[in-house]
């Protein structure tokens, strides 16, 4: 796709992750259409079937995304910038740790995933020195826990720790 | 005057000790909303809804939209004090308002913007007060087919007037649609689009999607263009705020232009980003010297804000009258109301008077005291400014988390923010519009419902769409828009062929 002979600094063409949503969304296109027509896309004894109105619209979701994929495809050869190579990384550093944190959300509780969550950004990308990090890292979700368990008595995700305390 | 005489009902009710407690609460969170990136009034009232959903209606609306005048005013000063703006519609705020402080002239340049935000949402709310009840009543004779081509009209409209290409619109919209559609039917009772997941019996909230696509997406995007902060520090004495006021009475037209301008673009689905571009476009082509726009006019910061806020608050009118926002944040309350079981449209206004005239007069009271709020407290929201993004990224990502969660408790929903947030940065990228694709996942329920009940009217024929003269001309703009930029192609395509044939 992207060769590896490509320099460094050498942005990300935009043809590619067009494309891929374009083709994305006339695939969910197929799929609103496909089971339009599984409940029906006619006229019922009472009415409209429930497929009347989703078939039009995934009707036209097809076809807007592929109008949009092949006006990319007619013009392949032209090289739009989608973001530099650099910018793609940062966005990434934030990108997977976001995803492991949501991850670790169902077996920890969402207050122990948020304090490690807060520490890895502040020691791995703002350099801050330990003290501060711990402060951070415990303070805000237990603001977090005072507020919403004890104030607005709304209770979120729990894991092993908060069990242990006898929450 | 009817409605003077409701006005003052209302202020009695919004000016209870506890709602003007409330008011105070949403205009500080507000501003909050508007200073962090990754935060805006759109994704801030949608996380903070789960929690207002104990709270008494009228109450927990004024908190609400007060979060959403704060988020206005905030959004001005990042724009002014750090180039950043905080809120997209305060882009065009940054061309003029950062010159002014690096100037040294940031005080200045501060009260101009919120003293034009303040008199840009007094006369929308002016406009609401007047035109509202007109509009209501109005509306009451509109049917389903009514209400269908209205609804088309605005989704047409998009389609018509922005300026992100025509397909990439449709698409957008369809998608919210789409997405609307997931879940049980509610009138034949039977699951749509489920394939199985239970998860999806409830179909995908509108709020996860704005917390992902508004929240999760604005952060990557903010990740992506670096993260130095580097601003002007102020201070705004009584002297300065004094002065600022006596000069800017001097450009009393460009207030009523800006006016003008904000409040056209608020009611249509234009929405307070295009209108601020839109008015400072204006302000500079009418000026004598345009040449010095852009190296700290004080036009150039009056200009936008006023705007801005007219159009933000102008967006409210066709929420509350026809059941229609005029923005993503106006969308995002329309589903408060939904979820508070009232219903938004005409109706509101005869069932609900008291609820109505309490918004209503709390706009008046919030935007002063807004004003107030942010004239005094800059240098601690310039402070928060300067705690680093390391700090400031992660805690605003675990806010999202837990404003997703509490929607419906799920953990499934979490899981959708994040999808919705990679997708939110795919089309900021890609240039598919997020206002559209939110407004259609929040009406489209209600928009399925009233074509089918039309269908129902006229035993499936379309020509229930011109059967009268109300409902034949609003169908009528729709399909206008929707071929505008047809037309626009067209011209396009004619100039390119005489530019060949003169070669």
């Amino acid at each position: 796709m992207r060769g590896a002979a490509d320099e460094k600094a050498d942005p990300v063409g935009v043809r590619w992750p067009e494309l891929g949503v374009a083709l994305l969304l006339m695939a969910l296109g197929v799929l609103v259409v496909t089971d339009s027509f599984r409940v029906g896309t006619g006229w019922g004894d009472d009415g409209p079937r429930a497929g009347y109105f989703p078939f039009y619209i995934g009707l036209a979701l097809l076809l807007s995304s592929g109008w949009v994929a092949l006006k990319q495809l007619l013009r392949w050869g032209s090289h739009e910038h989608f973001a530099e190579r650099e910018q793609l990384r940062s966005v990434w550093a934030i990108l997977w740790p976001m995803t492991i944190y949501i991850g670790l959300i169902f077996p920890l509780g969402i207050y122990v995933a948020s304090a490690l969550l807060i520490a890895w950004f502040m020691l791995r990308h703002g350099k801050h020195g330990v003290a501060l990090t711990t402060a951070v890292a415990l303070g805000v979700p237990l603001a977090f826990f005072l507020v919403f368990e004890r104030w607005f008595l709304v209770s979120l995700p729990k894991g092993p720790l908060e069990a242990f305390f006898g929450f | 005057m009817d409605e003077l005489q409701n006005l003052f009902h209302g202020f009695g009710v919004a000016a209870t000790l506890p709602n003007l407690g409330y008011m105070l609460i949403g205009i500080t969170l507000g501003v909050l909303i508007g200073v962090l990136p990754g935060l805006g009034g759109a994704n801030g009232v949608a996380i903070l809804l789960p929690l207002t959903f104990s709270m008494n209606p009228t109450s927990a609306i004024i908190m609400l939209s007060c979060i959403y005048w704060g988020a206005l005013f905030g959004g001005a000063i990042t724009s002014i004090l750090f180039n950043i703006p905080g809120e997209p519609w305060s882009v065009a705020t940054t061309f003029d308002g950062y010159p002014m402080a690096q100037q040294g002239r940031a005080a200045q340049a501060l009260t101009a913007a919120f003293t034009s935000s303040f008199v840009g949402a007094m006369f929308a709310v002016l406009l609401i007060t007047f035109t509202a009840p007109l509009l209501a009543r109005f509306a009451l004779k509109f049917g389903p087919a009514e209400f269908f081509a209205v609804q088309l009209l605005t989704f047409a409209s998009f389609v018509g007037m922005s300026k992100e290409p025509p397909a990439k619109t449709i698409a957008a919209m369809m998608l919210g649609f789409a997405l609307a559609a997931v879940g049980m039917d509610t009138v034949t009772g039977q699951l749509r689009m489920t394939y199985g997941f239970p998860e999806l019996l409830k179909g995908f909230g509108f709020l996860i999607a704005v917390i992902g696509l508004f929240g999760i997406g604005e952060i990557l995007v903010t990740m992506e263009e670096g993260l130095a902060f580097k601003g002007q520090s102020a201070k705004i004495d009584f002297k300065v705020v004094w002065r600022t006021w006596g000069e800017l009475l001097k450009h009393w037209k460009l207030f009523l232009r800006s006016v003008a301008v904000g409040c056209w673009m608020g009611i249509t689905p234009g929405g307070a980003t295009p209108a601020s571009f839109m008015s400072y476009g204006m302000a500079r082509r009418m000026s004598r010297d345009p040449q010095s726009f852009g190296k700290g006019r004080i036009e150039g910061v009056v200009a936008p804000e006023t705007a801005a806020h007219a159009a933000g608050t102008s967006a409210l009118l066709p929420m509350l009258t026809l059941g229609i926002p005029g923005s993503p944040t106006a969308a995002v309350l329309l589903g408060g109301l939904l979820i508070w079981g009232l219903q938004p449209g005409p109706m509101l206004f005869v069932e609900q008077k008291e609820f109505v005239w309490g918004l209503i007069a709390s706009m008046y009271i919030g935007n002063v005291v807004g004003l107030i709020v942010v004239l005094t407290t800059v240098p601690w929201w310039a402070a928060i400014l300067r705690i680093p993004f390391s700090i400031i990224g992660p805690v605003i990502i675990v806010i999202c988390a837990i404003g997703a969660y509490t929607v419906n408790n799920s953990m499934f929903d979490v899981v959708m923010m994040l999808v919705f947030g990679v997708m939110g940065y795919l089309f900021k990228k890609l240039k598919y519009p997020l206002a559209p694709m939110v407004l259609a996942l929040v009406l489209g329920d209600m928009a399925e419902a009233s074509f089918r009940q039309a269908m129902l009217l006229s035993q499936g024929s379309m020509s229930i769409f011109w059967s009268n003269p109300l409902v034949g001309t609003i169908a009528g703009l729709a399909i206008l828009m929707l071929v505008w930029p047809l037309w626009g192609a067209a011209k396009n395509v004619a100039r390119q062929r005489e530019l060949r044939m003169g070669r």
